[in-house]
């Protein structure tokens, strides 16, 4: 019992650690941050967002951000089941749609685009140069699941460019892809543009030449579920602003 | 043992609340499941390609454990090695370590630019992430544990006058374990492979993370739940139903075994 005893201590000693080393987690607390806004994002939106929110929580002193990644069909399905959220920004018109459909959301506007771009790892083991090589048998390329949005424009790209590619596996999402190219598990990856970019020195790009190239939309909204619906719209708003714009271009997307 | 008359009302309470939290979820399941539909969902073929995948892979996995994890459980039991008790911490740290770990380890080990997994692919061109034979090793990682406890306790508990019986009446220490020793452990071993095998069809994260995920290849039953809950939630509560009914049928298996054949508990 006395081990016991010290085992749970620990571990709550250890969980108290971990909350003050993540600072003001919670709302309401001596920050006198109180409202906590939600934002569900498309996991290709990781670093543009997590600076955009950072941006807000500056200029709105009494909110904090909360930023979920993932793939933009898996937050939708999430929202569907009622998970708590202000602002849903998607990768694709598609999953947007379902969303509003659905009741979810309301005044869905575009505010980016992004195209796709094979990354390899940095020495580039299979000799990636064109598209075409990743139809080669001994390239190995890993895709997102067709139901994600950058496995349904990598199919777009296929499509264009008259290759079937047999990849050896469709990650959940594209930032599960990059890091199977920059582990060098794969040869290729196909990616959005503002990945390569945002990866660095950890992977190399080969360009997808334009005629064969496709894009996918990024859709905002706020979620009518919203219990703060002003602050939503103020994220939003940031997104569509200049200086949302201007994040987001430096990071590769363009914009509708 | 004698049950006392009353439970106080604060235990009562909180035990309901507790059982009521573990069985409500799978009401949940049952309830919304799409009945009707479910025989032609059953036999899509990325839901039988699933289906197959996992029964063949987490089996594979199990065979593995026993061939390995037996002699382990034997020589942690049985043998004065120094350090054993070191050895018993690493080996049965996959128990309590989040798969998804294990999933980062075993790339990192066996990947293509793995510690060992470069010389693999340098020497005899096998890559092994993104195959079949991934997923095997993945379940095999975090399943055997819970076989190589079950076993080991078992040889500890074992009266080890037979084995000193054969023994001396000229048995080689091979013999007696083969023929006394793993007969004594039977039921142990029964419990630790169906314990094992349901770990592994189970297994997820590390799957996942090392094997990757397609279909009919790497893709088992928790991960197209995974995949088919944001496009198809018919479809993984279909997969879902069937993954609760191997549970249960793996629970009665375990309770007729472990329980019954006395001795083991």
């Amino acid at each position: 019992m006395r081990r016991l005893t010290t085992v749970l201590a620990a571990l709550l000693a250890l969980s108290v650690l971990a909350g003050c080393g993540s600072g003001d987690d919670d709302g309401g607390d001596a920050t006198g941050k109180d409202v906590t806004l939600r934002v569900f994002a498309a996991a290709s939106l990781t670093e543009t967002f997590t600076e955009l929110a950072g941006e807000f929580e500056d200029d709105n002193r009494s909110v904090k951000v909360e930023l979920n990644f993932g793939p933009s069909s898996g937050l939708a399905e999430q929202i569907g089941s009622g998970a708590p959220a202000d602002v849903f920004a998607s990768a694709s018109t598609g999953t947007m749609k379902d969303v509003v459909a659905a009741g979810d959301a309301e005044g869905s506007r575009d505010f980016a685009t992004n195209s796709m771009e094979i990354a390899t790892p940095p020495d580039n083991p299979a000799g990636v140069k064109v598209l075409d090589d990743l139809a080669k048998p001994a390239v190995k390329v890993a895709l997102c699941q067709p139901q994600v949005p950058c496995g349904e424009v990598a199919a777009e790209v296929f499509e264009k460019a008259g290759i079937t590619v047999e990849p050896v596996t469709e990650e959940v999402d594209v930032k599960a892809v990059l890091t199977k190219v920059s582990l060098g598990e794969v040869d290729a990856g196909v990616v959005y543009v503002t990945d390569v970019l945002a990866a660095g020195k950890d992977v190399s790009g080969v360009e997808i030449p334009a005629d064969k190239n496709a894009s996918t939309t990024y859709p905002i909204a706020p979620l009518t579920a919203s219990e703060n619906p002003e602050v939503a719209l103020d994220f939003v708003e940031l997104i569509l602003s200049e200086a949302g714009t201007e994040v987001l271009q430096e990071a590769g997307f363009e914009t509708p | 043992m004698t049950r006392p008359r009353r439970t106080p009302w604060p235990l009562g309470t909180l035990a309901f609340v507790g059982a009521l939290f573990l069985v409500l979820p799978l009401f949940g399941l049952l309830l919304r499941a799409p009945w009707s539909d479910l025989p032609e969902i059953l036999v899509r073929p990325e839901v039988r390609d699933a289906l197959v995948l996992s029964l063949v892979c987490a089996s594979a996995a199990t065979v593995i454990s026993l061939v390995l994890g037996v002699p382990l459980a034997w020589v942690l039991a049985r043998s004065a090695v120094p350090g054993l008790r070191l050895v018993r911490s690493l080996v049965t740290l996959p128990l309590v370590l989040p798969p998804v770990v294990g999933g980062v380890a075993l790339l990192l080990v066996l990947g293509r630019r793995g510690l060992v997994g470069q010389y693999l692919d340098l020497w005899f061109g096998i890559t092994i992430p993104f195959t079949t034979a991934a997923v095997v090793l993945a379940e095999t990682f975090v399943a055997m544990p819970f076989l190589v406890i079950a076993v080991e306790g078992a040889f500890r508990s074992a009266d080890q006058g037979y084995d000193e019986a054969a023994a001396t009446l000229g048995a080689s220490r091979l013999t007696v374990f083969r023929r006394v020793t793993l007969p004594l452990i039977r039921p142990a071993l029964v419990a630790g492979s169906v314990l094992c095998w349901a770990r592994a069809l189970g297994e997820f994260g590390a799957t996942i993370t090392f094997a990757g995920n397609l279909q009919g290849v790497t893709r088992t039953m928790p991960l197209a739940v995974y995949g088919a809950m944001e496009t198809d939630p018919d479809a993984a509560l279909a997969m879902s139903l069937v993954l609760l009914l191997v549970s249960v049928v793996v629970l009665f298996a375990l309770r007729g075994r472990w329980v019954g054949q006395g001795g083991v508990s």
